[in-house]
């Protein structure tokens, strides 16, 4: 079977039965894809067992791009392209140049933070989200659990189990 | 839903053992003896005298020991006001992830009474040595010394008497913010531990109203203590970011006093509610107001270096063109910049006591850098730096400090363990 095409879902109603839901079903033994609530659910993440997100390191570098970039566009302009005294000061005066680093570094770990959090979190333009069930813009968390990826597992049993920690439906979903 | 927090030991206080006030006083005694044999360098150094042969006022050894009574008189007075401060601010914006170290905070409010009688006996002592605006001579129109700056600004130190005589204006300031600051914390103190027997929410409204009156009054003595007490010595000069440049010193002092504090006493065992989410926070509070005071410092410095008219650029001509004070400014921006910047940036940094304890004594120390760099070049000149009698002096008011914050910690509890938000702040989780 072809991973990422068929998918059981567990649908529930309260936060509360989901998170426990997540920590019963993934210590029986079953790989959660992932899960859709229409808000954030405080400490979800924590019972899926995501790692932290890496998107710091990112933005660091993105900021330290933006801080060489600047210093090096200035430097170029005011030393060696066009050099100009400014208020008797040197050409290269390096308290001047402060406020523009500051605010291409600021500029350039945002820009590169919400590029990198969209290409990463599959939000980028090109994208076409499967939509596993349209409750879960509305009032329903939906638990996708591909059956691929639990192939030891008898579909039946993943189903009951879905069922006894507190689904209060479940269903089938298969994708092309 | 159980009360979580009371599995605690909530009766807790701290025990000022005799081996920890042993080594504090060890500390105090080394302070001391450096501090010795720096007067004792001064008084038979002599070499710096030539202000005598070209005319000047002759330098003499004692007005190095005033001016690093001091440095330490404000950095130390901003160190226990910004505790009592950052408690109000705590009840004020009613935080609950703070519940359990609010009384670390406000403990170091302790200092204030012994700060006020030391600022007020230091300045009758110094007097001149420390502030050029105290001879009367610059106040007398047939004075050949007249100096008409000085005599515009007179009346904000001697309103109502005459310019040149007693400076009442001044000293009933220093009274009055010293007396305020000391009625408020008493009355915090004494509400906050009334807490713990009276149980309920109404000394929580109480202390939070209380808070709100102290910010108010805080918000305008911060900034007038800072002209006062140190901008008031580079008398002809002026920055209108001063007092929230003072202050912003203070408070990352303060902060990291308070993290260092809560550190040890997790340490040794206490506050066992405290997790590294506290800590974390705490932190947070550090790494964030490094970079406030970074942000005034760089304001300040900015806008006199590009504009460069004369009267503002000579009081960073006379810091940074000068052999003594030249090299501490970029050791000042060092030890409150850069290392506190690139140490605490990730997240578990700020998590845990090694990178905080390290980062938090940097600060501490790195801050009575600011302060001597802004007390010393206008009272000294060129005879100030740092040598024995200035590490001498900073680590014996530092040690007493440290005694009287502890000693007024080990008074009543550690937690006030009827604080209303106690519970949410066992369930603070970041």
């Amino acid at each position: 079977m072809e991973r990422d095409t068929n998918f059981v879902l567990g649908v529930f109603d309260d936060e509360d039965v989901l998170l426990h839901a997540v920590e019963e079903v993934r210590a029986s033994g079953v790989k959660i894809h992932e899960v859709y609530s229409p808000y954030p659910v405080h400490g979800l993440e924590h019972v899926l067992g995501y790692k932290r997100s890496r998107l710091p390191i990112a933005a660091f570098l993105f900021g330290m791009l933006g801080t060489s970039l600047a210093l090096t566009m200035q430097f170029y302009m005011m030393r060696f392209d066009w050099p100009m005294i400014i208020g008797g000061k040197d050409y290269a005066a390096f308290p001047d140049f402060i406020p523009v680093t500051f605010e291409m570094t600021v500029l350039l770990a945002a820009f590169g933070m919400v590029g990198v959090f969209m290409i990463s979190s599959n939000l980028k333009p090109w994208a076409q989200p499967r939509i596993f069930d349209v409750r879960s813009t509305d009032d329903k968390h939906i638990m996708a659990i591909d059956i691929a990826n639990n192939s030891a597992m008898d579909l039946a049993k993943i189903e009951e189990i879905l069922k006894s920690s507190g689904a209060s439906e479940v269903n089938k979903k298969s994708f092309e | 839903m159980a009360h979580d927090a009371q599995h605690y030991n909530l009766d807790q206080k701290f025990e000022f053992k005799a081996s920890t006030k042993k080594s504090i006083m060890t500390v105090l005694v080394i302070g001391a003896i450096l501090l010795g044999i720096g007067i004792v360098m001064a008084i038979f150094g002599g070499h710096h005298e030539e202000g005598a042969e070209a005319g000047a006022h002759a330098f003499h050894w004692y007005e190095r020991l005033y001016a690093n009574l001091w440095i330490n008189n404000v950095y130390f007075t901003g160190i226990a006001i910004v505790g009592v401060f950052f408690f109000a601010i705590q009840y004020a914006a009613q935080a609950g992830w703070s519940a359990p170290i609010v009384r670390v905070m406000l403990s170091f409010g302790n200092w204030l009474p012994y700060a006020a009688v030391l600022m007020i006996a230091t300045f009758f002592l110094a007097n001149h040595d420390l502030f050029h605006w105290t001879h009367s001579y610059l106040f007398d129109k047939a004075s050949p010394e007249y100096d008409k700056i000085i005599d515009g600004k007179g009346a904000f130190f001697y309103w109502p008497m005459a310019k040149g005589t007693f400076p009442v204006f001044y000293i009933a300031r220093m009274v009055l913010f010293f007396g305020f600051w000391v009625f408020f914390f008493n009355k915090l103190k004494k509400l906050s531990y009334a807490e713990d027997s009276l149980g309920g929410s109404t000394s929580w409204y109480k202390i939070r109203s209380t808070s709100a009156y102290f910010i108010i009054f805080f918000a305008v003595s911060s900034s007038i203590s800072a002209w006062d007490w140190v901008m008031s010595i580079d008398t002809h000069w002026f920055s209108t970011l001063f007092g929230w440049y003072v202050f912003s010193s203070w408070f990352v002092a303060g902060l990291s006093a308070m993290t260092l504090l809560t550190i040890f006493l997790k340490g040794q065992g206490y506050l066992e509610m405290v997790n590294e989410n506290h800590i974390h926070d705490l932190g947070k509070f550090v790494f964030g107001f490094t970079i406030f005071w970074t942000y005034l410092w760089f304001s300040q410095f900015l806008l006199i270096y590009y504009a460069n008219i004369p009267e503002e650029s000579v009081y960073f001509i006379e810091r940074l063109s000068s052999d003594v004070y030249g090299p501490f400014i970029f050791v000042n921006i060092g030890m409150n910049f850069v290392l506190p910047f690139l140490v605490l940036m990730t997240r578990d940094a700020k998590r845990h006591g090694v990178f905080l304890k390290l980062v938090c004594t940097l600060i501490i120390a790195g801050h009575w850098v600011d302060f001597f760099l802004m007390v010393q070049p206008g009272t000294l000149g060129h005879n100030g730096g740092v040598g024995f009698m200035e590490i001498g002096m900073f680590l014996v008011y530092g040690s007493a400090v440290a005694l009287v914050v502890l000693g007024g910690l080990a008074k009543g509890n550690l937690i006030p363990k009827n604080h209303p938000m106690l519970e949410e702040s066992y369930h603070h989780h970041i």
